[in-house]
């Protein structure tokens, strides 16, 4: 039934901006905080109170334009979008509507190795809604709400795409590059856990072939790929089954149901939308002088794709390249640890595997992470240039992480040096030979695999200290002899 | 007639307002005669004229971001009409 | 002598001689309000302690021999519309019937810093909406020169107070006549500043590009002397224009030699009172006399503005009103059920009918299908009254018209038209519109009524406005004349 339809998908992007203060007034944007105190009278929208725009406001969405390939508008206002609920004070959002601060743009996406450009229409500058606390189980359980403003007027971007979305995978690629892109150019904490990035997803299906839209649905404040990907394919499937039973998308706005993993219609006979949009009086227009969008250009980071680009030609593999770009803080925390130590490819095995593994088992992101840059490096050469071997390597990063202390202190404190003396292995190659006589006649005869074990017996004995090429080295010497 | 009772109700609807039988009736008539009041501005051509929102020709208006002190979550609430453990008490939305 | 008929400076000369303190007035404008206020209501609620607390401060400064500020130590009041930390503000709504703000309006704070002693808060038409202060949801405010007629509005309570000596000032807001309209109603002067020279920062919003808060005063050098506390530039309020504010009392110059005024003859059309024309004339007589060129013009667009008017207020104020919702302060209606029907019953419970009326009106001004056909057809033709007023300027330094095309009209007599009513402001509407300033001044009487002349000048030349008008009651004793109330 789906291989019928092709999909038509388009996406709001609410990123909250990481200024200090809210958007027009001095509270702090600080996440958490005891209720209705991050608040004072013009963020609850007491009478009489006024909005001033915080400057950087613009200058994040104009970085935010530039990014993303937009052209950033000349003339810019703000418009009031009018309605009704608890958690909006003045019952109306100051938000753009026909005049953004930034037009157009893209963002290239890379599926299954086929690259596609995604459309931006526009991205504009608004303020954040408070949070309702239910009483019940969900909102349509509960008898009373709670609200608490202290999320009131925290600045948003909203970034709106094209309807070039064709699939579940391209919608997540195209989500998490530009993620990753409001990472890099840091306006935005992108604290998924939190809330700060949040997506509306517009899906429609239409006959294969069709060049007509078919009628959308839109699913409000999704916020992790996860429940993207899962809101996405039920819905697709539940407009597949309709479509097929000849039957009629509603056009309108559902929300997701993590727990059941539905989509449910938020619609209601109240709701008929009209916002009423007009000029906010109580805000002037921007005239964005281009003097102000060059400074903000000059400053603006290195991209993730340039970024990539860089690390492919340092020899990586496609995929090592992505993961490392994926966060600003692990491409600035390779480079740095590429700055002390040369091997790019070793040093992205390292950072993979055992730095990424033990960060995610102790549930720490990269910026606070107990062992730094110079300290990955630090180890890495000391296994480069024999002084440990690599299983050694392995068991001293987690006592890095552990203890916070250097690589070479552990090693100096363990007495983890690798014993790269012929003499003193010598003696224990002739022991694990004479007590395992059987391996020996089984080289003898041919098997080349019974070395391996030889050499695992050296390196017990040694307690993984032995340099093990040297150990292989020394025992063919002495079984060719025998 | 501009505006008919079933627009009165609904526009009721759109500014929350809950309005009697006697009151929509009022109403439809009275802005009724206001709209026909306000069509005399048909007359004029404004084709090429650009809207005045703002009577001063201001822009750029900004502030630094700086934090200021917030208020008390006591103060927050004093004029609050239902409020419980520190927040604004609301009846059930849907 | 009767303290409270004279006016602030006059005060302030004898706080400075030490003929009187600070106490001492309070409490003769305390005495008067008791003698007056009852057949007046002026008034929605008093500070009496506090003023008397604060006036014994003025008075030890007094003792101490320090010199006090133009306004130190004045008894005066603000309408109820301006934010009072810890005073409630109503707008004369019952929605707001219980707001105490935590905050105060910048012109409070203006005002508290140059010392002068708020006694209270003044009734006005509920919300700043309507022309006779009969909208305000607490009292019905008296004209002092006639208890059976209306004050006028929307600033009726503050007009009145001042008007019948129950403070020697009061602030008022104008967003179609609301200063001026009233003024004239009852024999003050009243000023209009052009938009954005007083912060609006705790004003709590009618029509947010047309309000205005300005100075209702005995004479036009009080004026002056109000207006140095209240302008300038404000960075709490966005649409505050980012200029430095004269000594308007430099404008008090009694010379009009040459000054060019202009006679829209749209202002004096169909519906203006024929004694209220005999008076305005004279007026105009008068200021020829005294050297002024005058001459008539037309500005040809003067007949959209109340229609303009009528679409971009209520507009506005459909979505500044959005916010008495019972959430989180002012009138929530009792077990109302779900939130949608708490929104409608605490609305339709909270607000009076013209403020409804006018949410309503603006709501379908700016819903989907009317938007480009009344909203924005109304800011385009704002524009063509802008236009009319900057050509008039070339050739004029002030323009002249009567403020209202009658005198006080009786209770009841146009609260059953809203568009009668709404015709009440005809002359002072378009001022708004352009965003100039302009004034009310006291300039003879109608059948014993107080006639306003209105005079409408440049974007920030108030001194012009104040100069013609220091001029004018400089030569003339209209603005002496007392009403006879309280002499019983």
């Amino acid at each position: 039934m789906l291989e019928d339809f092709e999909i038509v998908a388009g996406v709001e992007v609410h990123a909250e901006l990481a200024t200090k203060t809210k958007i027009f007034c001095g509270c702090t944007t600080e996440f958490g905080g005891e209720q209705n105190t991050h608040v004072c009278p013009v963020c609850l929208g007491l009478p009489g109170v006024l909005p001033v725009l915080n400057r950087q406001v613009v200058e994040y969405a104009i970085k935010t334009g530039l990014a993303l390939n937009s052209e950033i508008a000349e003339f810019s206002k703000f418009d009031r979008k009018n309605y009704y609920y608890p958690d909006l004070p003045k019952n109306f959002q100051t938000s753009q509507y026909d005049l953004p601060i930034c037009l157009g743009g893209h963002v290239e996406i890379e599926v299954d190795g086929v690259k596609k450009r995604i459309g931006i229409t526009r991205v504009h500058m608004e303020e954040d809604a408070g949070k309702l606390v239910h009483s019940g189980a969900t909102i349509s359980t509960s008898d009373v709400s709670f609200v608490d403003y202290n999320r009131t007027g925290v600045p948003l971007l909203e970034i709106v795409s094209e309807p070039d979305l064709r699939s579940v995978d391209e919608t997540v690629a195209y989500l998490e590059k530009l993620v990753q892109t409001l990472d890099y150019i840091e306006v935005s904490d992108c604290r998924m856990e939190q809330g700060s990035v949040r997506f509306d997803i517009n899906v429609s299906l239409r006959p294969k072939g069709s060049d007509k839209l078919g009628i959308r649905t839109e699913t409000k404040n999704l916020n992790s790929f996860g429940s993207v990907r899962r809101c996405m394919e039920y819905e697709i499937e539940r407009q597949a089954e309709v479509l097929s039973e000849g039957g009629q998308v509603i056009q309108e706005t559902r929300t997701w149901d993590e727990g059941r993993g539905i989509t449910l219609s938020l619609r209601s006979k109240e709701e008929a939308h009209d916002y009423r949009y007009f000029p906010e009086p109580d805000l002037v227009p921007m005239v964005i002088e281009r003097e102000w969008v060059e400074r903000v250009r000059e400053r603006l980071p290195e991209l993730p794709d340039s970024r990539r680009e860089r690390l492919l030609e340092l020899g990586l593999s496609a995929y090592d390249a992505g993961v490392i770009t994926s966060s600003k803080a692990l491409a600035e925390f390779f480079d740095a640890a590429l700055d002390k130590f040369k091997d790019p490819k070793t040093l992205a095995n390292w950072v993979m595997g055992d730095f990424l593994g033990l960060l995610k088992a102790k549930g720490i992101p990269v910026q606070s992470s107990p062992v730094k840059p110079e300290g990955l490096a630090e180890l890495l050469n000391l296994v480069e240039n024999g002084t440990i071997s690599g299983k050694i390597g392995k068991s001293v990063i987690g006592e890095m992480f552990e203890s916070g202390k250097g690589a070479a202190e552990i090693v100096k404190e363990k007495g983890l040096v690798q014993i790269s003396d012929t003499g003193a292995l010598s003696g224990i190659i002739d022991k694990v030979v004479n007590s395992n006589p059987q391996s020996v006649t089984d080289f003898k005869a041919g098997k080349e695999r019974a070395i391996g074990f030889l050499v695992g017996q050296v390196m017990k004995e040694t307690k993984g200290q032995a340099n093990p090429g040297l150990v292989n080295k020394l025992l063919k010497e002495k079984l060719e002899t025998m | 007639m501009k505006i008919s009772k079933e627009q009165v109700e609904h526009v009721a609807m759109l500014a929350r307002l809950e309005l009697t039988e006697e009151e929509k009736q009022t109403y439809t008539e009275q802005l009724n005669s206001i709209l026909e009041y306000a069509a005399i501005l048909d007359k004029l051509d404004t084709q090429d004229v650009p809207p005045t929102a703002h009577p001063l020709p201001l822009h750029n208006v900004f502030r630094d971001d700086v934090v200021k002190p917030s208020i008390s979550q006591e103060e927050a609430l004093t004029n609050a009409p239902d409020a419980e453990d520190g927040f604004f008490k609301v009846p059930k939305i849907v | 002598m009767d303290l409270t008929q004279l006016t602030a400076h006059e005060l302030s000369d004898l706080l400075a001689s030490r003929e009187a303190g600070a106490v001492e007035l309070v409490k003769a404008f305390f005495a008067r309000i008791d003698q007056v206020e009852e057949d007046v209501k002026a008034f929605n609620i008093f500070t009496r302690d506090r003023a008397l607390e604060q006036a014994s401060k003025v008075d030890d400064k007094l003792a101490r021999g320090e010199e006090l500020g133009p306004l130190e130590g004045i008894p005066m009041a603000f309408k109820d519309n301006m934010c009072t930390k810890g005073v409630p503000t109503t707008c004369s709504s019952k929605i707001l019937k219980s707001f105490v703000p935590p905050y105060s309006a910048t012109v409070v704070e203006q005002l508290a810093q140059a010392g002068s002693i708020m006694l209270g808060k003044l009734n006005m038409d509920e919300f700043a909406m309507g022309s006779s202060t009969e909208n305000s949801a607490f009292a019905k405010t008296c004209n002092p020169w006639d208890l059976e007629r209306v004050p006028g509005g929307s600033s009726g309570g503050a007009v009145a107070s001042v008007s019948a000596d129950e403070v020697a000032f009061a602030l008022g807001s104008d967003t179609g006549g609301s200063i001026r309209q009233p003024a004239a109603f009852c024999g003050v002067v009243g000023l209009k500043p052009t938009y954005g020279y007083v912060s609006r920062f705790g004003l709590i919003a009618f029509a947010s590009s047309l309000d205005q808060i300005g100075p209702l005063t005995k004479d036009v050098t009080d004026c002056a002397l109000v207006m140095n506390a209240i302008a300038g530039h404000d960075p709490k309020d966005s649409t505050s224009a980012p200029v430095d504010k004269p000594d308007f009392t430099k404008s008090l110059i009694n010379d009009v030699k040459g000054l060019r005024i202009g006679i829209p003859r749209e202002y004096f059309g169909a519906g203006i009172d024929p004694e209220v024309d005999k008076v305005i004339r004279q007026a105009i007589t008068k200021l020829e006399e005294l050297g002024a060129v005058v001459e008539e013009c037309s500005m040809p667009h003067t007949e959209y503005a109340m229609p303009t008017y009528y679409l971009i207020a209520p507009a506005e104020c459909s979505s500044n009103l959005a916010r008495y919702d019972g959430v989180s302060y002012g009138y929530r209606a009792p077990e109302s059920g779900d939130i949608v029907s708490m929104f409608k019953k605490s609305r339709a419970e909270g607000f009076g009918p013209e403020v409804k009326r006018r949410i309503m009106l603006g709501t379908y001004a700016l819903s989907s299908g009317y938007y480009d056909a009344y909203y924005l057809k109304a800011l385009k033709v704002r524009t063509l009254i802008k236009q009319d007023f900057d050509q008039a300027f070339e050739k004029f330094d002030i323009l002249l018209s009567p403020t209202a095309p009658t005198p006080a009209f009786k209770f009841g007599e146009k609260s059953a038209n809203p568009l009668a009513m709404y015709l009440s402001d005809i002359c002072t509407v378009p001022v708004n519109l352009a965003g100039i300033p302009a004034i009310s001044i006291p300039c003879g009487f109608a059948g014993g009524l107080p006639v306003g002349l209105h005079l409408m000048g440049k974007a920030f030349d108030e001194g012009t406005l104040l100069r013609v008008s220091y001029t004018f009651e400089q030569n003339t004793e209209f603005h002496k004349v007392k009403p006879s109330l309280g002499v019983k």
